[in-house]
């Protein structure tokens, strides 16, 4: 199987390709999505290819693209939704929060919903005000569904069909600050990654770094100057909020003893506070430093000129690192 | 209005409202066809009645500490009888949280009922109708899951039909609005059944929206909306079996309006005459959907007192036994909080399942 470069965003492309030539009752619709293929092309060509039955415009209507989803899903299909930008995906949250996640345990099974909704989402594109939103920690906390967030072409293709084949409902949300930034190769065979997994993409003993999404990039651009300086780092892709991974996390953590989580929404209520909560509950007794957090600041994302304030980056991180290793 | 230069009319709209069966049980015009057999009519009593049986054995319920908050049907028998006695068993119910006497008709036991609103998690499901939806607390936010429903139906290709039930006060959501755009939009299968029984908890339907009729909601989505007398049983049947076969064929949605009234209060845990008129509720009274076809039926010379007795019996019977089982349901497991969550529990939730199984015998 030929391997390609791929960015992000055309492994979403290539993943959403597969399930619908896969399965003939995968959907894909949402806003702008079939003759436009996407306000970022992540649909391109499957108008085209698959026709108006599968690949379709919806009216502009995030609570009914949501909703709608939990009906099409419960009467036999797969939907998959796309929710243009997740700063418009909180009339969604009605939906997934009191049916998509409730409806098969509503139904003791008998009615399920297989649904899929995407939205790319968070900071560093210099979008508008309303486009560069991350409130994944919202969403986590909703039971019944899980919420998935690739960090690089490879995890997204094969996350992407997991999500896609899962029996429940999943948000994957698609960093668009790397749809386009990074390529790999990704070989277009149609196996999945498991949800409800951490990757470890790099190892290391003297602090573990936990990032998801387009922080990752960022956390391994830490590392990297770090090992400059002599500190090994481990960086976790958590991938999977939930359910989260806390094995992974555990393991790591006991073997160095000092944690970094970096995220780009605010930092009150936001997920890294579960990692943390999550370390102490459970390896309190490994650490040699209290876990650090690296977020952005309480306050609404800032207008592009000032969005680089809110967004941690290499640097924070690294710094963060350093003054976690100062506990001795 | 004057017209001026450059104005012009682009737009005009009516409402259509149908009647068969007045107040007093006097036909109204020529019946439809079905209301010939009497035995579609005593079909369409019993219904009635069991539905009305039923309300009042989960109020006392309710009151005697056995069951929840309980949100009965009083006044509305004819809506949910009417419209679910239109439908066909392959066809999809989503209903809201007021349409017992649909689910009983197409064949949910009461025994199930009650144990959802007993607070059961078992009673989250039923045996029979097993495409219907349950009962959606929240307000209007299962509109958009019919028009979801109606497009899977679409693409399925067989001419089956999501019916979806919601209040008066419902209309005034967003939801709601987006779900008729859709279905307008894509002509999909789908009948919007809004059963206008005037009140929103303490809030009157004119508080609720300026608009004349619920009905004409439809129209700005391009469907078509229809007023019904909602305490006529034959009515509501006729039109909705109207609007089920439009769909069917392929002539996309349509929007009744049932006007009815809650005789009762908004549910067990409200009291109606804190915001509400009981003489406005006493006239009310002689409208009521039950009285009305037994009216209809006695002077047709098609019911006897003897029937009459015998259905009260059977349905008394049927509700009291429903509620015996109810009542001698063993407790559900702990686990059950946990068991239909997913269709595997993921690794990570193992730990708290197994703590609540540990607690069962707290
Ligand atoms: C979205 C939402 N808002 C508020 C409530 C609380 N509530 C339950 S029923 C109701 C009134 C509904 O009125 P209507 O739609 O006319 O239906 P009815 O109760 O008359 O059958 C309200 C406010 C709710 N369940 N859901
Ligand atoms: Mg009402």
């Amino acid at each position: 199987m030929a391997e390609t470069e791929t960015s992000l965003v055309e492994a979403v492309r290539l993943a959403l390709r597969r399930a619908l030539a896969e399965d003939e009752t995968v959907l894909v619709f949402g806003e702008d999505v079939a003759r436009n293929g996407g306000v970022f092309r992540a649909t391109e060509g499957l108008f085209a290819e698959f026709g108006e039955r599968r690949v379709r415009d919806t009216p502009l209507s995030e609570a009914l693209i949501a909703g709608m989803s939990v009906g099409v899903a419960a009467a036999g299909f797969r939907p998959v939704a796309e929710i243009q930008f997740m700063g418009f995906l909180y009339p969604a949250i009605d939906q997934l929060a009191n049916h998509a996640g409730r409806l098969r345990n509503r139904t003791r099974g008998r009615l399920s919903c297989p649904m899929v909704l995407r939205a790319p989402y968070g900071g560093g594109v210099h979008a508008p005000e309303h486009h560069s939103e991350s409130f994944e920690a919202m969403l986590a906390q909703i039971p019944g569904i899980r919420v998935v967030v690739p960090s690089s072409p490879a995890r997204a293709y094969g996350l992407l069909l997991a999500a896609i084949r899962d029996p429940d409902p999943v948000v994957f949300l698609e960093p668009k600050r790397i749809y386009r930034a990074l390529r790999e190769p990704v070989v277009d065979d149609g196996a999945a990654l498991p949800l409800d997994r951490a990757f470890v993409l790099r190892e290391g003993d003297d602090a573990t770094l936990v990032a998801w999404g387009a922080m990752v990039r960022d956390c391994l651009a830490a590392a990297a100057a770090l090992a400059a300086e002599g500190l090994s780092c481990e960086v976790i892709d958590l991938a999977s909020l939930s359910q989260l991974d806390e094995a992974t996390l555990l393991a790591s953590v006991e073997k160095t003893g000092r944690c970094v989580v970096v995220q780009e929404a605010p930092r009150h209520c936001g997920f890294a506070a579960e990692v943390a909560a999550r370390i102490a509950e459970r390896a309190l007794l490994s650490l040699q430093a209290p876990v650090a957090r690296v977020t952005g600041y309480d306050t609404v994302m800032p207008l592009p000129k000032l969005e680089h304030l809110q967004l941690p980056d290499a640097g924070r991180i690294a710094a963060a690192v350093r003054e976690t290793m100062s506990y001795r | 209005m004057a017209r001026q230069p450059g104005h012009s009319i682009v737009a005009r709209f009516s409402i259509e409202a149908v009647r068969c069966i007045d107040a007093a049980g006097r036909a109204v015009g020529p019946l439809p066809g079905f209301a010939a057999d009497k035995r579609e009519l005593a079909a369409l009593y019993r219904g009635m009645v069991l539905t009305r049986t039923f309300d009042q054995k989960a109020v006392a319920l309710q009151r005697t500490g056995q069951l929840g908050t309980y949100a009965s049907s009083l006044g509305q028998e004819a809506v949910a009888v009417g419209l679910a006695s239109a439908m066909r068993p392959e066809d999809v119910l989503l209903p809201s949280f007021r349409e017992h006497g649909a689910q009983l008709w197409r064949g949910v036991a009461a025994e199930e009922l009650f144990r959802y609103w007993g607070g059961d998690e078992r009673g989250s499901d039923f045996a029979a109708a097993r495409a219907d939806w349950p009962v959606s607390i929240p307000v209007a936010s299962h509109v958009p899951h019919a028009v979801g429903v109606a497009w899977a139906l679409q693409l399925g290709g067989a001419p089956r039909v999501a019916v979806c039930v919601l209040g008066d006060a419902a209309t005034s959501k967003g939801d709601f609005y987006e779900a008729l755009n859709l279905a307008g939009a894509w002509a999909l299968p789908v009948v919007f059944l809004v059963c206008n029984n005037r009140w929103g908890i303490s809030v009157p339907v004119e508080r609720q929206t300026a608009a004349g009729t619920l009905a004409q909601k439809a129209l700005a989505a391009g469907i078509e909306g229809i007023q019904v007398d909602g305490n006529d049983v034959v009515a509501v049947r006729e039109v909705v079996a109207g609007a089920l076969d439009k769909a069917r064929r392929g002539g996309g949605a349509t929007l009744v309006e049932a006007l009815t009234y809650r005789l009762g209060d908004h549910t067990t845990a409200d009291d109606a005459s804190r915001y509400r008129d009981s003489a406005e509720v006493s006239a009310r009274w002689h409208e009521e959907p039950v009285a009305r076809l037994r009216a209809f039926l006695t002077a047709q010379g098609l019911w006897s007192k003897d029937e009459e007795e015998a259905l009260l019996g059977e349905c008394h019977a049927a509700i009291e036994a429903a509620a015996e089982a109810y009542r001698a349901t063993p407790p559900a497991p702990p686990t059950a909080i946990f068991d239909s969550l997913f269709a595997t529990l993921p690794a990570a939730l193992e730990a708290q399942r197994r703590e609540v199984a540990r607690r069962g015998g707290d």
